[in-house]
């Protein structure tokens, strides 16, 4: 036999906090090996060229949470990383009419003034606010979550710190953090404003990647979540990779494999290897064995636990525990390839519109019912959609003339009524397309291509359990010390040296590499 | 595109600068000529036309609207007469301001406001259970400024109104040309002057019919250039560049309470209002900062360009930024306005300075960088106004 290869870590799955955790640990001096199933790196963050010129952000498609330090650690912008600003956001009513919220402040201004002369204002001191509260609540983005039920006296320091940097915050924000935490975004935003189309877009950032509606208590909190997108030290500022999310995924392999990290892909883990209670390295379906010292999981942890772990080595509490992790899927993805630009009835033509989001979330009733018809198993019927037209910031994601287009969708459950299938896929996207429609009349004369990403193709093809899009649940009860279960919030596992870094893990959701940063760090701390 | 004001159709040809510049979400013209000098003399010598529409204006009507007022400026405005205009600002609960503006006495039971922010979410909390309305007309009310040593012939040629005795701070309801106006005798420059406000419809005639009238008089359009350094010789401050308003600042420090920013001439303490026990405890204790002109010495001003073999470069065009302004070695505030005073022939800012620093005639020195290097002018603490002539109130 070839004298095998050692490795100090081997990391499973090549997403990009896989990707993440390896270059932090290459650049520490350590020789990493990532293992990815699938052709390309990326996981959740690929680029893809489904039809010939045309590039989609297969699933993950803006960027906005990427931690600062990890861009200028791995000096990302030197291995392709361009962020492109994504700078409106447009509303289409029923009614013919429209919302947009520009970059430009006074033009943002005069438009909700339109709509509501009161919000004109209310919007300024609401983004006060959450500037206030995002800039309080990012300090526990960049640490490790301590363990509020341990008497270690770094988990004790680290709980000081943390309550009197939140006891020490101005009444108002204090109260308004607390509120955050127990209502539902829908409420939340009613205290503040009463243009249906604002509340209801705004209230989407409350509900995406969980399985609940705009009315759900305790939603109002993943709205202040993605407020910290920070980009250039801006808050609130949300970007496009240039060539796609994938270029974020590619940029953070260049810096890794300049550190030294080996990517392997079409390399499937079936199994993490142990011995005497503590893993060892990893073994692929077609039976070749990877050692390791250090076996670093980055997919998520219902996967990792209860189908790459031999339950043997897991206590059982902890494997309970993992099993009541939620991770209900609750969206699916709609990519086109289109010969022409849609239409817009409430704002027709080409126009800087186009460059921006575009959401179909009229009001909050139409937010909860969408919502409603998924709490009984169907996708909805008229869902709420997030869509960017990538071909207009990137042209280079398109041929000359034609376009690309993303379409986020909630709600679509994983547990589908009578499961998913082929025809189901093809009415789910339906169903987009028609509720598109109404609204760019032009949209189905338009499509050259349709690439319908359902929960369950999540599942089975980029590996996400349930096809959740956050490894989990971004719902209060599964965030910071209790991502993904108690005590195992610190990247550590019951299985000595076998490490979490992946969105399952704090601070987790959306492209932030921030989970495989952290990861790192408690992995070399303990080297 | 931003909008242009209803004057817009008038001033866009007449703007040879093509120096727009945005106020309020509205296009304003920085100067109409290619340099700004004549515009601010026609203030001072002549009459200046000044596009202020993107001020914003609020009407407020209704039985409880002297209580209401009275509830969030912190004037006396139960003591305001019929027709009078008071200027002063209006607070938080915390006694920082939140915005200055005039307040025009229309009538028994009504009331134009003008801002230089959007209020209408603060005004409508604050008129909560109390039987007014208030409305926004900013965008429907055109308003001109007419300033200067002969603004009031101009008016007297062109208005009905008997404007000899209009007193400062007064308004009449008048007609000029037949399009029915308000004219208050109330600027930002610190000159004789009045306002004009008129129904935005009549905007285009009215700037005709002032141009027209004033045409023997000297009558020029001036920007904001102008107007800038006017205000600054005037010691009025501007909001944004002067003091952040409450409702904006990020942090505590960047608040001002008014007795901060010298108006502690328009708080009435007794008399019951938003912010009254924060700013009673502040009179009670004395402010910790004043708000001060400075005037730089010409001398200091001078060796500090010798040095690098330069006559002084005055600011013509009044500099908008915070410059330190030290007592020995320590700073001890920050200048946030200033310009050379072609009336006064004296270089003047506009100054935050700690209480024990802000005496008249205090001796310190601002900041002043000449080739890159930072230098120190020594400059002496005045009362404001810097300019205050006889004509403005007679």
């Amino acid at each position: 036999m070839a004298a095998e290869k050692r490795y100090d870590a081997v990391i499973i799955g090549g997403g990009h906090n896989g990707l993440v955790t390896a270059a932090y640990l290459a650049r520490a001096g350590k020789r990493v090996l990532v293992l990815e199933r699938r052709h390309l790196v990326g996981g959740s963050a690929v680029t893809e060229e489904i039809v010939p010129g045309f590039k989609f952000s297969a699933l993950s498609y803006v960027v906005s949470l990427l931690r600062p330090e990890i861009i200028r650690d791995l000096e990302l912008p030197r291995h392709g990383l361009e962020l492109l600003p994504l700078e409106s956001t447009m509303t289409p009513m029923p009614n013919g009419d429209y919302l947009v919220r520009w970059a430009d402040h006074d033009l943002t201004r005069r438009e909700l003034y339109r709509h509501s002369p009161r919000d004109a204002e209310a919007y300024d001191d609401f983004g006060k606010l959450m500037f206030h509260l995002a800039f309080a609540m990012k300090s526990i983005l960049g640490i490790v979550p301590p363990n509020p039920t341990s008497l270690n006296p770094k988990d004790l320091l680290s709980l000081l710190k943390l309550g009197k940097h939140y006891l020490g915050l101005p009444a108002e924000q204090f109260y308004a953090l607390c509120k955050l935490m127990t209502m539902s975004a829908a409420d939340f935003l009613d205290e503040w404003f009463e243009t249906e189309p604002l509340k209801a877009t705004m209230s989407a950032s409350g509900v995406i990647g969980t399985f609940l509606g705009v009315r759900s208590p305790g939603t109002a909190y993943v709205l202040l979540h993605h407020y910290m997108g920070e980009i250039d030290g801006v808050f609130r500022a949300w970007g496009f990779a240039r060539g796609g999310t994938g270029a974020v995924s590619e940029s953070i392999a260049a810096a890794a494999r300049e550190f030294g990290v080996e990517v392997r892909t079409e390399a499937t883990v079936a199994q993490v290897l142990a011995k005497n209670n503590r893993a060892v390295g990893v073994a692929l379906d077609d039976g070749e064995e990877i050692h390791a010292r250090v076996v670093v999981s980055g997919v998520d942890p219902k996967l990792t636990f209860l189908k790459m772990v031999d339950p043997q080595h897991l206590p059982t509490d902890f494997l309970h525990a993992i099993r009541r992790f939620k991770i209900r899927g609750s969206s699916g993805k709609v990519n086109l390839a289109l010969g022409e630009l849609p239409n817009f009835t409430c704002l027709p033509g080409v126009g800087p519109h186009l460059r921006g989001a575009i959401s179909i979330s009229p009001s909050l009733e139409y937010m909860e019912r969408a919502y409603d018809d998924a709490k009984y198993g169907n996708f909805s019927r008229r869902p709420y959609m997030d869509i960017i037209i990538p071909s207009m910031i990137d042209p280079g994601m398109a041929p000359p003339g034609k376009h690309v287009m993303s379409i986020f969708v909630q709600w679509a459950p994983f547990e589908l009524n009578g499961g998913w299938n082929d025809e189901q896929r093809e009415a789910f996207g339906n169903a987009v397309v028609d509720t598109l429609a109404e609204f760019a009349p032009n949209l189905k004369n338009a499509i050259i291509h349709r690439h319908v990403v359902t929960p369950w193709d999540m599942q089975e093809e980029y590996g996400l359990t349930q096809g959740n899009i956050f490894h989990g649940e971004l719902s209060l009860h599964q965030l910071f010390f209790m991502r993904p279960v108690h005590r195992w919030a610190d990247y550590r596992t019951p299985l000595k040296h076998l490490y979490q870094c992946g969105s399952g893990t704090h601070p987790g959701g959306g492209i932030t590499g921030a989970s495989g940063r952290l990861a790192a760090l408690n992995i070399l701390k303990d080297w | 595109m931003l909008r242009g004001t209803p004057f817009h159709e008038r001033t866009a040809p007449l703007c040879q600068a093509q120096n727009w510049r945005r106020w309020a979400g509205y296009l304003a013209a920085s100067s109409y000529e290619l340099t700004h000098d004549r515009e601010y003399y026609a203030i001072r010598s002549a009459a200046a036309l000044i596009d202020v529409s993107p001020l914003y204006k609020y009407v407020i009507r209704g039985s409880d609207a002297v209580r209401f007022l009275n509830r969030v400026l912190t004037r006396d405005v139960a003591g305001c007469d019929m027709h009078q205009v008071m200027y002063g600002p209006w607070c938080n609960e915390a006694g920082k301001v939140i915005d200055d503006g005039t307040l025009q006495r229309l009538g028994e039971e009504s009331f134009r406001l003008t801002s230089a922010e959007p209020n209408l979410r603060w005004l409508c909390d604050n008129a909560f259970g109390l039987r007014v309305t208030i409305e926004d007309d900013s965008d429907t009310t055109a308003a001109l400024a007419l300033q200067g040593p002969t603004s009031r012939e101009i008016l007297n040629n062109v208005s009905d109104a008997d404007l000899d005795s209009l007193k400062y701070f007064r308004l009449a309801f008048a007609r000029a040309g037949n399009i029915p106006v308000t004219i208050t005798r109330t600027g930002y420059t610190g000159d004789l002057g009045y306002e004009i406000w008129a129904d935005a419809q009549q905007a285009i005639r009215l700037w005709d019919i002032l141009m027209d009238g004033g045409r023997s008089y000297g009558i020029t359009p001036s920007g904001i250039y102008a107007l800038d350094v006017a205000r600054v010789e005037a010691g009025l401050l501007l909001i944004g560049v002067d003091y952040i308003p409450a409702n904006r600042a990020l942090i505590e420090a960047r608040k001002s309470s008014p007795f901060e920013l010298g108006l502690g001439w328009a708080v009435r303490l007794e008399k019951g209002f938003v912010g009254q026990e924060a700013l009673l405890e502040e009179w009670q204790r004395g402010p910790a900062w004043q708000f001060k002109g400075l005037e730089l010495d010409w001398n200091s001003l001078e060796k500090v360009y010798a040095e690098f073999g330069l006559p002084p470069e005055l600011p013509m065009i009044a500099w908008r930024t915070s410059v330190p302004v030290y007592a020995g070695a320590a700073q001890v505030g920050y200048a946030t306005s200033g310009c050379w005073s072609p009336t006064l022939k004296k270089y003047i800012a506009l100054a935050h300075l700690r209480s024990a620093h802000a005496e008249r005639g205090t001796s310190v020195e601002m900041e002043v960088t000449v080739e890159h290097r930072r230098k120190k002018a020594a400059a002496r603490v005045v009362d404001l106004p810097f300019f205050d002539p006889e004509r403005k109130r007679s």
